[in-house]
């Protein structure tokens, strides 16, 4: 049979497959030649909060009910605010928009909620800073006097280099109206900006006094950018030019627009958990896992014999298969979702068992082996698949209730066990049928005894 | 075996596990979680002796928190729920609420070091959001149910009526969950929160699976005995698929729950014994409630609920 040995082959393929990023923790594939890694990708398993401990934290629009906020608006909100927790040096922090008006906030295993909390809650302050001919590099911390405290002369700098340098601000980021980014007809990007009428007399006097000197662009504290001031601008529109690229000039341009938050955030919910508590669920939820999953195995056995073992195996292969897919997808198991997993495993069987039992039903009604086998697939097949499907149209539903919602238990849960349900479909149909195709060339026609098949 | 004949027992059966914890939830309603009320849940380990919870009462108290209640935990933590503690927000201080760094810092001078296991923080408008959104989800998850289940049993004579029903009987699953809940909370202190809601959602999805294989039975059958009365074939389908569902159900689902709900730490114990019940529930209504609805509404027999008793046992 042609079929049965391409089939073996797609299955070996697909569990070594499985088993290579089961095992790794990152995949590399060097060039056989030069020995350079032609492709990698990171595959370490990604814990969710409620088991490596970390911070959870929903950000809500600050603002009276029915205002329309821009998805423009709840996007750059979200890059500022990565931006400051990425300062922080949480590692793997993720920020994500929820909804309309919500922002979710996780950083796994941070030391000092607190810290983090303030850093999201802070408003941002954009100011713009006269260096006067000291060239600042961008990303280099800076004080200034905008909250009081005196300047220091900078024609006349302190000998001693541990006295810091408190800068003048010239102005703060709220006068400016506009900001855009366009191209030169060398196809050079530039910063088109506009300022208010405050602003711009502001800027006119200081921009005509400090031309050639440098004028810094400091968003909370942190030099984004330092051009020099070319010309005298008296008028309230400029340009900041040099060295963009697309990337690059819209980023200054969001910054200077929004530099503060577009809109203001205040914090309505968050979580923390300790470490000692998570990795403790973790290893109990797995201890417990183990020992359903091995009581469950035997029951297969001896209630179904051959088929049951052959599906024993099915499973491990499904097991194999879906902790894959959720380390190559980067797929964060949460505690929920270990849970679900469980679940599905059973789910999995499920499809195992209506064939077995269609099965037995057709060689109790006298088929033999062969037809009975085939039969109880073609039979048991609309049920699993309709059965299956109202799974799968539930799990998307719940999964858009989570991301909407920030709900990221609902959300890894509906995954998991979308997921689950449809690995579960292919090896069902795929591995315990290859496999027991298989078993059938061993077993000569009038020898089979049904005592294998559970009857 | 004729299991659909009893079938105004197995309808009364489900009537008394539901209607006390209806009763209780019609008194006391549901024993909600910080998740949809609002709320905090601080749970800290004392690095030195554990304090009297009265003492901790005492110390929120001082900062202007009334609600505080304490628990200690088995495994040594001291768990805290309060109303709502506002966040460090740096600059901004409402005055009205206590913040949880305020009450760490209090906690901290009066008894000692400690190290936060977990602190729950939700605002009181996100709660009241969770709910509507969960059960908009669910309405919507039910509705999509009914439309996918009429279309694809549309060979049948009133397919719609299968789609109508496997959601009556999927009611019935959550009314069970909910009023074991309200049990749960009114004798053991089990509380509503995210996971439980998680685990509804999953008896929803197994629920509509289960109904599905047995309603799968029935069309399968229709088309085999078209003589027979719509009774027999009913119960003839469900008798043909027993033994599936005791295995998938009882043997291999139930089993890994029991499981979780033995071995697998307490943050998920409510939430697997919730989900055994739940499926439990599933797999029952699909025979003993979905099953025997379907008899009725094919009969008819409302007609002769309110008329005198031999009427109807002549059927």
């Amino acid at each position: 049979m042609r079929n049965l040995s391409s089939r073996l082959i797609l299955i070996a393929v697909i569990v070594a497959l499985a088993a290579w990023i089961d095992f790794s923790t990152e995949l590399k594939i060097p060039n056989p030649i030069t020995g350079q890694t032609l492709w990698r990708r990171d595959v370490s398993p990604k814990l969710g909060l409620d088991l490596r401990g970390g911070l959870q934290v929903v950000l809500e629009a600050d603002l009276p009910e029915g205002t329309e906020i821009s998805n423009e608006q709840m996007e750059t909100a979200r890059l500022i605010l990565e931006n400051r927790t990425n300062a922080l040096g949480v590692n793997e922090s993720v920020l994500q928009v929820a909804g309309s008006n919500r922002i979710v906030g996780e950083f796994p295993g941070v030391a000092d909620p607190d810290e983090v909390k303030a850093t999201l809650g802070q408003t941002g302050r954009l100011e713009f800073v006269d260096f006067g001919f000291l060239p600042i590099a961008a990303g280099t911390v800076v004080q200034t006097d905008v909250e009081g405290g005196e300047a220091t002369d900078l024609n006349n700098l302190p000998t001693d280099p541990t006295t810091p340098i408190i800068y003048h601000t010239v102005m703060t980021g709220d006068k400016i109206e506009t900001a855009l980014v366009s191209t030169s007809q060398l196809g050079e990007y530039y910063i088109a900006f506009t300022l208010t009428s405050e602003g711009a007399a502001i800027f006119g006097e200081h921009t005509s006094t400090h031309t050639e000197q440098y004028l810094g662009i400091v968003l909370d504290k942190v030099v984004i950018s330092a051009p020099t001031i070319g010309s005298a601008i008296t008028s309230g529109e400029g340009v900041i030019e040099g060295g963009f690229t697309a990337d690059s000039a819209n980023a200054l341009a969001i910054q200077l627009r929004y530099g503060s938050l577009p809109i203001p955030f205040k914090v309505v919910e968050s979580r923390v958990v300790g470490p000692t508590l998570g990795q403790d669920s973790l290893q109990k939820s797995l201890v417990a896992g183990l020992v359903g999953i091995i009581v469950v195995f035997l029951f297969m056995g001896i209630f179904y014999r051959v088929p049951g073992v052959l599906a024993d195996f099915a499973i491990i292969i499904y097991a194999l298969i879906a902790f894959a897919v959720f380390k190559y997808f980067h797929f964060t198991l949460t505690l929920a979702g270990v849970a679900g997993f469980l679940l599905s495993t059973g789910a999995a069987l499920d499809a195992n068992i209506l064939i077995f039992e269609r099965m037995k039903e057709e060689l109790r009604a006298g088929r033999t082996l062969r037809t009975a086998v085939d039969l109880g697939w073609t039979r048991a097949w609309s049920s699993i698949r309709d059965s299956n499907l109202a799974t799968i149209i539930t799990s998307v539903i719940l999964f858009w209730f989570g991301s909407t919602f920030g709900a990221t238990i609902v959300k890894g849960f509906a995954l998991t066990l979308a997921l689950g349900v449809g690995i579960s479909l292919f090896t069902a149909i795929l591995v315990t049928r290859t496999l027991l195709n298989l078993v059938l060339k061993f077993i000569k026609p009038g020898t089979e005894n049904p005592k294998w098949f559970g009857i | 075996m004729n299991i659909l004949g009893k079938r105004y027992w197995y309808f009364a059966l489900s009537l008394l596990v539901i209607l006390p914890g209806m009763v209780l939830i019609a008194l006391n309603g549901l024993p909600l979680s910080i998740d949809f009320t609002g709320g905090s849940i601080l749970e800290v380990r004392f690095a030195g002796e554990t304090p009297a919870p009265a003492d901790v009462v005492a110390v929120y108290e001082s900062l202007g928190v009334k609600d505080a209640q304490v628990q200690t935990t088995g495994t040594g933590t001291v768990q805290i729920r309060s109303s709502f503690l506002s966040e460090a927000s740096g600059e901004e201080d409402t005055g009205e609420t206590a913040t949880s760094t305020a009450v760490q810092a209090a906690l901290r001078e009066e008894f000692g070091e400690l190290t936060v296991e977990r602190f729950d923080s939700v605002g009181p408008s996100i709660g009241r959001q969770v709910t509507q959104r969960a059960a908009l989800a669910v309405a919507i998850a039910a509705l999509a149910v009914v439309f996918y289940i009429t279309y694809t049993f549309r060979g049948l004579e009133h397919a719609f009526r299968y789609g109508v029903i496997a959601i009556v009987a999927m009611i019935h699953d959550v009314a069970v969950v909910m009023s074991i809940t309200a049990l749960g909370g009114q004798f053991w202190g089990w509380q509503v929160d995210a996971l439980f809601l998680t685990a509804l959602l999953t008896v929803i999805g197994f629920s509509v699976q289960d109904k599905i294989v047995v309603f799968d039975r029935i069309r399968e059958n229709s088309n085999v005995y078209r003589r027979l009365p719509y009774e027999t074939l009913a119960n003839h389908s469900i008798i043909q698929t027993l033994q599936r569902s005791i295995n998938t159900q009882l043997m291999t689902v139930e089993f890994m729950l029991l499981a979780l709900a033995l071995f697998g730490g307490i943050t998920l114990r409510e939430f697997a014994v919730i989900l055994l019940i739940g499926l439990f529930s599933g797999t029952y209504s699909s025979i003993f409630i979905a099953a025997p609805i379907l008899v009725v509404w094919e009969k008819q027999e409302w007609k002769t609920w309110f008329r005198r008793k031999e009427e109807t046992q002549t059927i």
